[in-house]
């Protein structure tokens, strides 16, 4: 009997939740889609009225557009160097850090860590302006290197990955490590590392789609038109005075595609560690 | 000390660029707003005169409302609906992984392809909003160049990609509630909508006043949607769009310090807006915690 009555009173609550997440889902969605559609139909077909709501076979056109109004592959390239080996180094500095504020008491490390928790709140774009002017002074403005090192500063991944270290890797594992003679950085390597891989693949995810999409600081230290990450290309394809919409949507696809494909495959544990680190921050 | 130096070597990369790239330049960009710099000439010390001439600066106020009006029609759907979200998928059993994922994407797709494409699709003349409403029979509506509007369609753009970021947050905050407080409220014969307000909602406060806080510091940093929108043309008088409506603060410091290498005055108005967020922080901190206490 008890098990009856929620199931029938469950049904059709049920059924409404389905139906305003699918509906979610097509509004999260639609974007995607609709894009394509512009991306593979001409200008003068989107803007016809009423416009064409389906697929069509101009996609390769609309590329070859965008291929010749920007650098594309060159900025790509950028774009993937620049996020490539800041997510190494974040994962490095990050872990190497957490490590040791985790699991040692050096004398600082109260007023150390209490700063980088404190600073993680302030909004960066206080320091973008001394941080241009650093650059400039360093002769660093319009390289790629202007963009990867301020990025390893990265306070959340060494909160994140502390928080992990002290709950996930056992003491007891450390002592009996350091009993065989292992030192700091043995244990960092042998059995650190290892154990906390899922909340380094998180992090590593977390670190490369924020380099991929950032677009602040490259649109201010990147100043060779020549020599720009995708972002910034992407929003000069669309400045110019161009209204061929097609072409933009074909470019802002190509940009959009690989970023989908890297998160559709690492999704679940990317969400999963996304709230472990919301909960536990709250 | 000595005997922990392997810690401190371990740390010391992060400090090293935390210092030198966040560090430092915080405390540099405080000292530059009492200066006047072109960037080039000779640091001229000023005083207060930056802040004197940002307080009578009607286009500093202006940007300020419109960051304000923007974030207000932002945050509150965002969480809003994040919440109404979060209960529905919490509710369901089949799907949930498919839904959450397929909820959380726009999150990670880059705010520059987004806002080209809200771009395109609230263009005023031949967008696709425009175009279904005119098989309805309603005229063009002036979406991007109407001040309402253009402040209306930024906050959709931040909407649609925010919420699925905080249906999750709140989702991991509702799955951690013990399913027995559930089963004893429906014994008492409270029914969902009570159940919601009197146990969700109270279990969930930390977890609201963290989205909160999160969307203040995010929502108010508003920058690249008006940038990419209305373009950036250093001899645009528009910047922000028709009237400057879509003018954030952010985008008036990036104008001022970059645009026209006012780096002085650039630097006072960051200043003077992190001031506001930390204000609005405090107030929205206050708001949600006096609700506890009722």
């Amino acid at each position: 009997m008890t098990a009856v009555v929620p199931r029938r009173s469950r049904r059709p609550k049920g059924l409404t939740a389905h139906i305003v997440l699918a509906l979610a889902v097509l509004i999260s969605v639609f974007p995607f889609v609709w894009t394509i559609v512009m991306a593979t139909n001409t200008t003068e077909d989107i803007y016809k009225s009423p416009p064409k709501l389906g697929f069509g076979s101009h996609l390769l056109e609309n590329i070859r557009h965008v291929l010749d109004t920007i650098d594309f592959f060159g900025s790509m390239l950028n774009t993937l160097v620049v996020a490539t080996v800041t997510t190494v180094l974040v994962l490095f500095v990050d872990s190497l850090a957490a490590f040791a504020f985790a699991k040692f008491d050096f004398p600082g490390r109260k007023v150390l860590f209490a700063m980088l928790v404190g600073f993680m709140m302030l909004p960066l774009q206080l320091a973008v302006l001394p941080q241009f002017i650093l650059m400039s002074d360093i002769g660093w403005v319009g390289t790629l290197k202007a963009l990867i090192l301020p990025a390893l500063a990265n306070a959340f991944g060494i909160f994140w990955l502390r928080q992990y270290i002290e709950n996930g890797v056992p003491d007891e594992l450390l002592d009996a490590a350091r009993i065989d003679g292992a030192g700091f950085f043995r244990q960092y390597w042998n059995i650190v590392l290892p154990m906390i891989k899922p909340a380094l693949s998180f992090l590593a995810i977390y670190a490369f789609v924020g380099a991929w999409n950032d677009y602040i600081w490259p649109l201010i230290v990147l100043n060779d038109p020549g020599h720009l990450t995708l972002q910034v290309a992407l929003a000069q394809l669309h400045v110019g005075h161009t209204t061929d919409y097609s072409m933009v949507m074909a470019g802002v696809l190509m940009a959009s595609v690989p970023l989908v494909v890297i998160f559709t495959i690492f999704a679940r544990g990317f969400i999963a560690g996304a709230t472990e680190g919301a909960v536990q921050g709250s | 000390m000595l005997s922990h130096w392997r810690q401190y070597l371990a740390i010391s990369p992060f400090f090293l660029v935390f210092g030198v790239f966040s560090f430092f330049p915080v405390f540099y960009s405080l000292y530059l707003a009492f200066q006047r710099w072109d960037g080039l000439g000779t640091v001229q010390f000023v005083g207060l005169q930056q802040f004197r001439f940002l307080w009578d600066d009607p286009v500093f106020w202006l940007s300020i409302r419109n960051t304000l009006v923007i974030w207000v029609l932002s945050t509150v759907p965002t969480l809003f609906g994040a919440l109404v979200l979060a209960t529905l998928l919490h509710s369901v059993r089949r799907f949930k992984g498919f839904y959450r994922i397929a909820l959380y994407i726009p999150n990670v797709t880059s705010i520059v392809a987004v806002s080209i494409f809200f771009g395109a699709v609230f263009s005023n003349n031949f967008g696709l909003v425009n175009a279904i409403l005119g098989t309805v029979g309603i005229s063009p509506v002036p979406w991007l160049s109407n001040p309402w509007l253009i402040k209306l369609v930024i906050a959709l753009l931040m909407t649609w990609m925010w919420t699925g970021y905080n249906m999750i947050i709140y989702l991991a905050g509702l799955q951690a509630i013990p399913t027995q407080i559930y089963e004893a409220a429906r014994l008492d014969g409270a029914g969902p909508i009570r159940t919601f307000f009197q146990i969700t909602m109270p279990i969930l406060r930390p977890i609201i006043l963290f989205t909160v806080i999160i969307s203040t510091i995010n929502g108010l940093q508003s920058f690249s949607e008006p940038q990419v929108l209305f373009g950036s043309n250093a001899a645009n008088p528009n910047l922000g769009g028709p009237g400057q409506a879509g003018l954030t603060t952010l985008l008036y410091f990036y104008q001022s310090a970059f645009v026209n290498n006012d780096y002085g005055y650039g630097a006072a108005i960051v200043w003077a807006f992190f001031v506001l967020i930390m204000v609005l922080v405090v107030v929205n901190w206050r708001v949600v915690q006096r609700g506890r206490k009722s």
